[in-house]
C-alpha cells in the first residue's frame, strides 16, 4: 500500500517540478498529465484499501477531465504556435498586468 | 379715476415691452410711442393729483389692490398702490420731469443707431420708479427699487462699447445692491416682527415694538437709501455713473432715482420717529454727505461731474431734512421737488453744451457761451439762481427752510448747512464763469450752436418750473399738503428771527459767490488744469473724490480679490485635492499590488503551489492541534 | 397608472429613437425625440386634471408588488412637491433638446444616442420624483447615473472621460452610503412585522435615536453629493465643463434636484428628529456653499464652470430654505427649485451657444459681444439677472421666500445667507461686462446672432421666468398644501412670529 502512495508522490513531485522549471509548453502539458495521473493513482489505492468505490469514480472523472483538457490545451498550445512560432511559456505573458 | 394707480404704472411698461420686442420697423417711431406713454401717465396722473386735491385732507389716500403677489405659509404679499399726496407729487415729479427729458432725448439721441432702445429703457424706468413711489408693501416697493436699478444699469452702460461704461453701471448696480442687502435685510425684520411688509401696517406697528428694533430697521432701510441715493458710505458708484448719455444723468442720476433714499425715510417715517438713534444716523449720513458732495463739486472740472458732486450735496441736504423727524419731512420732499426741476434742468443745459461742443465735458475747454447758446444759458442760469436760493425762486424758499428747521433742531448741524450753502454758491459760479463767461477756450473744429427747439423746449419749461417751483411754499401748502402722509409738521422756535436767518444764508451765498468771481471770474483760467501737485491738498482730495473709491478698493474690493483667488486655489488643491487625492492613493495601492502579475505562467504556477502547500500545511495544523 | 404611463412614454420614445436608422442628417431621431418629449409635456400637463390641488397628500397613487421576497414594489405616486418636479422636467426637456438640436452634427452617427439617452435620463427622473417606495426610489436614483455617464463621457467635450468617471464614482459613493441606510430601513422594518421600503409605513417605524441619525446620515450624504453641498460640490464644476449644454441642465437643473428633493421626502419626512439634531450643521454648510459657490465663480474663467459654481451657491440657499424648518422657506426652497432648473438652463443653453460659435469657453476669449449679437447678449442678461435674483423674475420669490423664513429661525444665519446677493450681482454682472460690453474682440467678430430656433427654443423659460416672477401663485397654490404635512412630521413647527406687544415676549424673541 504504502509503495503505491509513494510511487504517486514521486510521479507527482517529478510533474510540479516539471511544470515549474520548463519552459516548453508541451512538456509542461505533460508534467501536468503526468500530476493528474499520479493523483489517478492515489485515488485507486486509496479506494481499494477503504474498500469502496469512491475512488474509482473520481479517477474516471479525472481522466475525462484531463481528456477534455488535454484536447484545448494541445488546440491553443497549437495556435500559439502558429503565431509566434514557439511554444516557449515564458514568451506568451501579454497578461502581464 | 383713484384706483387706476396701476395704469399709471402700466402704460409705459407697456411701451418698454413694445418697444424691446418690435423688431427694427419700429426705429423710425419707437421714441414716439416711449414719449406718448411717458406723456399718457403723465396726463392720468395730473388727473388723478386734481381729484385727489379735491377731497378732504384726511381722505387722500387711496389703496388699490390688484390681486395677490406671493401667498405662501405665514408670507402673503399683495400687489397693491397707494395713491396719497406723497406719492402723488412723485408721480408728478417723475412723469412730468420724466416726459420732458423723453422729448429732449429725441434730439439728444437723434443719431443714435439704438435710439429705440435708449427709450424702451426710458420708458422701463418710468415704470419701474412709479412703482417704487406707489407701492404699498414694501416689497412691492423693493421690486420697483431694484427696477429703477436695472433701468440705471442698462441705462449708464448703454455706451456699452465704452468699457469705462460698462464698468461704471456694474459699479453703480453693485453698490446698489449692497443697500439692497439692507433693504432685504430690513424686509425681513418686518415679517418677522409684524408677520407683514405692508407699509400701512409695518408704520402704524412699529410703536409697539422695542426701540432696538426699531432702530435696526431703521438703520437697515437707511443703508437701502445711501445704495440708491448714493448717500455716505455708498456714494462712489454717482459720479461714474455720468458715464451714461445727459438726459439720464438728468432724470435718473440727479431729478428722481436717487432721491429714492429721501422718499424711502420719509415713507417709512413712523419707524424713524420710534427711533431717535436712526435719526440721527440719518442726519449724519446727510451731514457727511452734504459737505463731501460740495467739497467734490468744486473741484471737478467735468461738467457733469461738478454737477453730479451738487446733486449728491443737495441729496446729503434733503436726507437731512427728512433726519430732523416731523420738523424736516415736508421740507425734504419739498427741496427734492424743487431739486428735480433745477437740477434736471442744468444737467439738459449741461447735455446742449456737450451737444454744440462735441461731447467734450472739460469745463476748461468751454468760455464765453453766453454768446454761442443763450437759449441754454439763460435757462441754465436760471436753474443756477435757484440752486444758490436767489431770493424769489424755488431753491430760495425750499433751501431756507432746511437750513431753518436745521438750526432749529441743532446750532452745528444748522451752520454746515449754511456753510453748504456757501460752498454751493462757490461751485456752481464756478460752473457758470468757466462755462458761459471769460474768454474762448474751444478746441479746433469745435463750432458751438444752439440746440434744436425739440431740446430746449424741454429746458425753457424746466426753467419755468425752477423759478415758479416756489409757490408750492405759499402758505405752508406744501406741508399742509403732506400732512396726511408725514404726519403733522413740529416747528422749533428759533432764538432769532426768521429774516435773520434769511439774510444770513444771503450773506454767506454771496461770499461763496464772490470768492468764485475773485478766484475765476477776474482771472484768466488756464485751458489745461493744473496738475495733481501744483494744487491744494483740498483740490487733490476733491479730484479723487475723496479717496471714496480708494477705501472701498482698500477694505473691500482687495481682500475680496485675494480671498476669491485663495478660495479658487482652496477648491482645487484642498478640497478637490482630497478627492482626488484619495483617488490617486488607491491607485499606487493597485499599483503595488499588481507587480505580482508578472504574466510568466510559471510563477504563476509556483504561487499555486505555494498556496496548496499553505493550505495543506494549515489544514495538517488545526487536525494536529 | 398616469404615472407609470408618464414614465413610459418617454422610456419607449428612446428605445424607438436608439434603434431608428441612423442616417447622414440624422434628423429623423431629433424629430421623434423631440415630439416624444412634447409628448411627455402635454401628458403631465394632464396629470393636474386627475390632481387635487388643495389636498396636501399623495395623490394619483399606484402600489404593485415588484420583488415580493424582499417586499419591494413598484409604489408611485405625487404631491405637489414631487408634481413640481415633475413639471420642471417635463417643461425643460423639449427646451434641451429643441436648443441642443445641431449638437451632433458633426457626429452624425451619435445622433440616436445623444437624444434617446436624453429621454432616459427624462424617464428616469419623473420615476425618482414619483417613487414612494425607497427601493423604487433607489434603483432609478443610482440608474439616472448611467445615461448622464455615456453623455458626459460619450458626447462630452474636453477631459470627459475624466469628468465622467469623477461624476460616476463621486456619486456612486454616495449612492452606497445610501444602499447602506435602505437595507437598514429593511432590516428595521423587517423586526417590525414584515418587510416593506413604502415610503408611508417607513415612516411608522421604530428606530432608536443612534439608528436614526445612522440611517439618516446615510441619505443626507448621498444627497448632498447629489445637490453639491460644500465640501462635497467639486464633481460638479468638471462635469458641467466637459458635458454638452443640454447635459449640463439636465444634470444641474433636473437631476441634482434630486437631491434636495430626497432630503425633503426621504430625510425629513423619514428622520424628523435626525434631521433636526442635524440642522445647525447643515445650515452652516448651506451658508458656506452660498457664500463660497458665489465667490468661487467670481474668480472663474470657464463659462461652464462659472455656472455650475452659481448653481452651487444656488443649492446653498435651496438646502438652508429645507433645513430652516419654516414652512415659507420651505415652500420658497421648492419653488427655489423650479426657479433655478429655468434659470440656469437659460444660462447654460446660451453659454452654449456662445461657446458654439467663439469655439472657446473662456471667457477672456469674449468681449464686446453684445454690439453683433443684442439678442443673445439680451437673453444672456435676462438670464444671469434670474440668477442674481432680481424683483420681478421668478428666482426673485423663492429666494425671499428662503431668505425670509430663515430669517425668522435663524437672524445670523439668514444675514450671511443675504451676503450672497451681493456677491451673485458681482459674478453675473462681471461675468456680462466681460463677455458682452467692451471694444469688439478679435475672435468674436464674426459672430452672429441667434437664429429662430434657437430664440424659440428658449423663449419658453424666458417667457416662464417673466411670468412666475409676477404670477407666481399658480405654482405656490400646488407646493403650499404639500409642504404643511412636511412641516408637521418634522414636528417643529413654524418659529413664531416675534410681534411682541409687550416687553416681556419680546426679549424672549430676542434670545433666539
Amino acid at each position: 500500500m504504502t509503495e503505491y502512495l509513494t510511487l504517486s508522490m514521486l510521479l507527482f513531485s517529478i510533474g510540479a517540478v516539471g511544470v515549474l522549471v520548463r519552459r516548453n509548453a508541451i512538456v509542461v502539458f505533460m508534467c501536468v498529465e503526468l500530476m493528474l495521473n499520479a493523483t489517478n493513482l492515489a485515488f485507486v489505492s486509496f479506494a481499494r484499501q477503504h474498500g469502496n468505490l469512491d475512488g474509482q469514480v473520481a479517477a474516471f472523472f479525472v481522466m475525462v477531465v484531463a481528456a477534455a483538457e488535454v484536447t484545448i490545451g494541445l488546440a491553443i498550445i497549437v495556435s500559439i504556435y502558429r503565431t509566434r512560432r514557439t511554444t516557449s511559456v515564458d514568451e506568451a505573458n501579454l497578461l502581464k498586468a | 379715476m383713484l384706483e387706476l394707480s396701476w395704469l399709471l404704472i402700466a402704460i409705459p411698461l407697456a411701451g418698454a415691452a413694445l418697444l424691446l420686442t418690435w423688431g427694427k420697423e419700429s426705429d423710425r417711431f419707437g421714441h414716439l410711442i416711449a414719449t406718448a406713454c411717458s406723456a399718457a401717465s403723465f396726463v392720468l396722473g395730473l388727473v388723478m393729483f386734481i381729484q385727489l386735491a379735491g377731497r378732504d385732507p384726511e381722505d387722500r389716500s387711496v389703496t388699490e389692490t390688484l390681486g395677490t403677489w406671493i401667498d405662501a405659509g405665514a408670507f402673503h404679499v399683495e400687489f397693491s398702490f397707494t395713491f396719497d399726496t406723497l406719492s402723488s407729487l412723485f408721480v408728478l415729479l417723475i412723469t412730468g420731469v420724466g416726459t420732458l427729458i423723453h422729448v429732449y432725448s429725441i434730439g439728444y439721441m437723434a443719431h443714435d443707431p439704438r435710439r429705440r432702445r435708449f427709450f424702451a429703457f426710458l420708458n422701463l424706468f418710468i415704470a419701474a420708479m412709479l412703482t417704487l413711489v406707489l407701492a404699498a408693501d414694501y416689497l412691492v416697493l423693493f421690486l420697483g427699487w431694484e427696477g429703477v436699478g436695472l433701468a440705471s444699469y442698462l441705462l449708464i452702460g448703454f455706451w456699452q462699447h465704452k468699457p469705462s461704461a460698462a464698468a461704471a453701471a456694474k459699479k453703480a448696480f453693485v453698490l446698489n445692491r449692497v443697500g439692497d442687502l439692507g433693504m432685504a435685510l430690513a424686509i425681513m425684520t418686518m415679517f418677522a416682527w409684524f408677520g407683514t411688509t405692508s407699509i400701512a401696517a409695518v408704520n402704524a406697528q412699529v410703536h409697539s415694538v422695542s426701540g432696538n428694533v426699531a432702530t435696526a430697521l431703521g438703520l437697515l432701510l437707511l443703508l437701502g437709501a445711501c445704495g440708491k441715493s448714493a448717500q455716505f458710505p455708498l456714494q462712489a458708484w454717482l459720479l461714474d455713473a455720468m458715464e451714461g448719455p445727459t438726459p439720464v444723468s438728468a432724470l435718473i442720476h440727479a431729478a428722481t432715482m436717487v432721491t429714492a433714499g429721501v422718499y424711502l425715510v420719509v415713507r417709512s417715517h413712523d419707524v424713524f420717529d420710534a427711533s431717535p438713534t436712526a435719526r440721527n444716523f440719518v442726519i449724519a449720513v446727510g451731514f457727511i454727505t452734504l459737505l463731501a458732495g460740495a467739497w467734490i463739486g468744486c473741484t471737478k472740472d467735468d461738467i457733469k461731474k461738478a454737477l453730479a458732486g451738487s446733486t449728491m450735496s443737495q441729496i446729503g441736504y434733503m436726507m437731512l431734512a427728512a433726519g430732523l423727524g416731523p420738523a424736516g419731512y415736508a421740507f425734504a420732499i419739498f427741496h427734492l421737488l424743487t431739486h428735480g426741476f433745477f437740477k434736471a434742468n442744468m444737467f439738459l443745459g449741461a447735455g446742449s453744451v456737450m451737444h454744440g461742443m462735441n461731447d467734450d465735458v472739460d469745463m476748461r475747454h468751454y468760455g464765453g457761451l453766453s454768446k454761442a447758446m443763450p437759449i441754454t444759458f439763460y435757462t441754465f442760469g436760471i436753474g443756477y439762481l435757484a440752486i444758490l436760493g436767489f431770493p424769489g425762486t424755488s431753491g430760495f424758499f425750499s433751501k431756507d427752510k432746511i437750513i431753518e428747521a436745521a438750526l432749529g433742531h441743532n446750532i452745528w448741524v444748522g451752520l454746515a448747512a449754511l456753510l453748504g450753502a456757501g460752498i454751493t454758491a462757490f461751485y456752481m459760479t464756478r460752473l457758470m464763469l468757466m462755462t458761459f463767461f471769460g474768454q474762448k477756450r474751444w478746441r479746433e473744429g469745435v463750432h458751438p450752436h444752439e440746440s434744436p427747439a425739440v431740446m430746449t423746449v424741454p429746458l425753457v419749461i424746466l426753467a419755468a418750473l425752477s423759478l415758479l417751483a416756489g409757490v408750492m411754499a405759499l402758505g405752508d401748502w406744501i406741508e399742509e399738503w403732506l400732512e396726511p402722509a408725514t404726519g403733522h409738521p413740529v416747528h422749533h422756535e428759533l432764538a432769532v428771527p426768521i429774516w435773520v436767518v434769511t439774510v444770513i444764508v444771503l450773506v454767506v451765498v454771496a461770499a461763496g459767490v464772490a470768492l468764485a468771481w475773485v478766484l475765476y471770474g477776474r482771472r484768466e483760467i488756464a485751458d489745461t488744469a493744473p496738475a495733481d501737485s501744483e494744487v491744494s491738498v483740498f483740490t487733490r482730495a476733491g479730484r479723487a473724490e475723496l479717496y471714496g473709491n480708494n477705501v472701498n478698493d482698500a477694505l473691500v474690493g482687495r481682500p475680496a480679490t485675494h480671498l476669491t483667488r485663495a478660495l479658487v486655489w482652496a477648491d482645487a488643491k484642498v478640497i478637490d485635492g482630497l478627492v482626488s487625492g484619495s483617488a490617486d492613493r488607491i491607485g499606487e495601492i493597485s499599483g503595488e499590488l499588481r507587480k505580482p502579475q508578472t504574466g510568466f505562467v510559471r510563477s504563476y504556477a509556483l504561487m499555486v503551489l505555494g498556496g496548496a502547500l499553505v493550505v495543506l500545511l494549515g489544514l495538517l495544523a488545526v487536525t494536529l492541534a | 397608472m398616469m404615472l407609470s404611463l408618464l414614465i413610459a412614454v418617454p422610456l419607449l420614445g428612446s428605445i424607438v429613437v436608439a434603434l431608428l436608422p441612423r442616417s447622414a442628417d440624422g434628423l429623423l431621431p431629433r424629430y421623434v425625440a423631440f415630439g416624444v418629449s412634447v409628448l411627455t409635456l402635454v401628458m403631465s400637463l394632464a396629470l393636474l386634471s386627475r390632481f387635487d390641488i388643495d389636498s396636501g397628500g399623495y395623490q394619483l397613487t399606484e402600489d404593485y408588488e415588484w420583488i415580493g421576497a424582499i417586499g419591494a414594489h413598484w409604489a408611485l405616486g405625487v404631491n405637489g412637491i414631487g408634481l413640481t418636479m415633475i413639471f420642471l422636467t417635463t417643461v425643460l426637456v423639449p427646451i434641451v433638446l429643441a436648443a441642443s438640436w445641431r449638437d451632433k452634427e458633426h457626429d452624425p452617427a451619435g445622433t440616436n444616442s445623444y437624444f434617446a439617452l436624453m429621454l432616459v435620463l427624462e424617464a428616469l427622473a419623473i420615476g425618482v420624483f414619483a417613487a414612494t417606495d425607497v427601493f423604487t426610489f433607489y434603483v432609478l436614483f443610482e440608474a439616472t447615473l448611467i445615461p448622464i455617464y455615456f453623455l458626459i463621457g460619450g458626447h462630452g467635450t474636453g477631459q470627459r472621460s475624466y469628468a465622467a468617471v469623477k461624476f460616476l464614482v463621486y456619486n456612486l459613493v454616495g449612492g452606497l452610503l445610501m444602499l447602506a441606510s435602505v437595507v437598514g430601513l429593511y432590516v428595521l422594518s423587517t423586526q417590525q412585522g414584515g418587510a416593506t421600503f413604502l415610503h408611508a409605513d417607513l415612516m411608522n417605524l421604530e428606530m432608536s435615536q443612534s439608528t436614526e441619525r445612522l440611517l439618516f446620515l446615510g441619505f443626507f450624504i448621498a444627497f448632498a453629493i447629489k445637490a453639491p453641498l460644500w465640501p462635497l460640490h467639486t464633481w460638479l464644476p468638471d462635469a458641467a465643463g466637459s458635458a454638452t449644454p443640454g447635459t449640463s441642465v439636465l444634470m444641474v437643473s433636473v437631476i441634482d434636484k434630486i437631491g434636495t428633493f430626497g432630503m425633503i421626502r426621504w430625510c425629513l419626512e423619514l428622520f424628523p428628529g435626525a434631521s433636526e439634531w442635524a440642522s445647525p450643521v447643515v445650515l452652516v454648510l448651506a451658508v458656506i456653499s452660498i457664500l463660497y459657490g458665489a465667490l468661487l465663480a467670481i474668480g472663474q474663467d470657464d463659462l461652464r464652470r462659472l455656472i455650475a459654481l452659481t448653481s452651487v451657491s444656488h443649492f446653498g440657499f435651496i438646502i438652508m430654505g429645507i433645513f430652516a424648518f419654516s414652512s415659507v422657506s420651505m415652500t420658497g426652497s421648492v419653488l427655489y427649485m423650479f426657479n433655478h432648473g429655468l434659470s440656469t438652463a437659460v444660462l447654460f443653453l446660451v453659454a452654449g451657444m456662445m461657446i458654439t460659435r467663439r469655439g472657446s469657453a473662456r471667457i477672456s476669449d469674449f468681449g464686446g459681444v453684445q454690439k453683433v449679437a443684442p439678442v443673445l447678449s439680451g437673453v444672456l442678461l435676462v438670464g444671469g439677472l434670474s440668477s442674481l435674483s432680481l424683483p420681478g423674475l421668478a428666482p426673485f420669490i423663492s429666494e425671499f421666500l428662503v431668505l425670509a423664513g430663515t430669517f425668522t429661525r435663524s437672524i445670523p444665519i439668514a444675514t450671511a445667507a443675504t451676503l450672497g446677493i451681493v456677491l451673485a450681482a458681482v459674478y453675473i454682472l462681471l461675468m456680462y461686462q466681460r463677455t458682452m460690453t467692451g471694444p469688439l474682440n478679435e475672435g468674436t467678430a464674426g459672430f452672429t446672432d441667434l437664429s429662430r430656433r434657437e430664440v424659440g427654443s428658449l423663449t419658453p423659460a424666458l417667457v416662464l421666468i417673466i411670468g412666475l416672477g409676477f404670477v407666481p401663485q399658480p405654482l405656490l397654490a400646488v407646493i403650499d398644501p404639500a409642504v404643511e404635512p412636511v412641516m408637521s412630521t418634522v414636528g417643529v413647527g413654524d418659529p413664531p412670529q416675534r410681534a411682541p406687544i409687550d416687553l416681556a415676549d419680546q426679549t424672549e424673541g430676542d434670545h433666539e
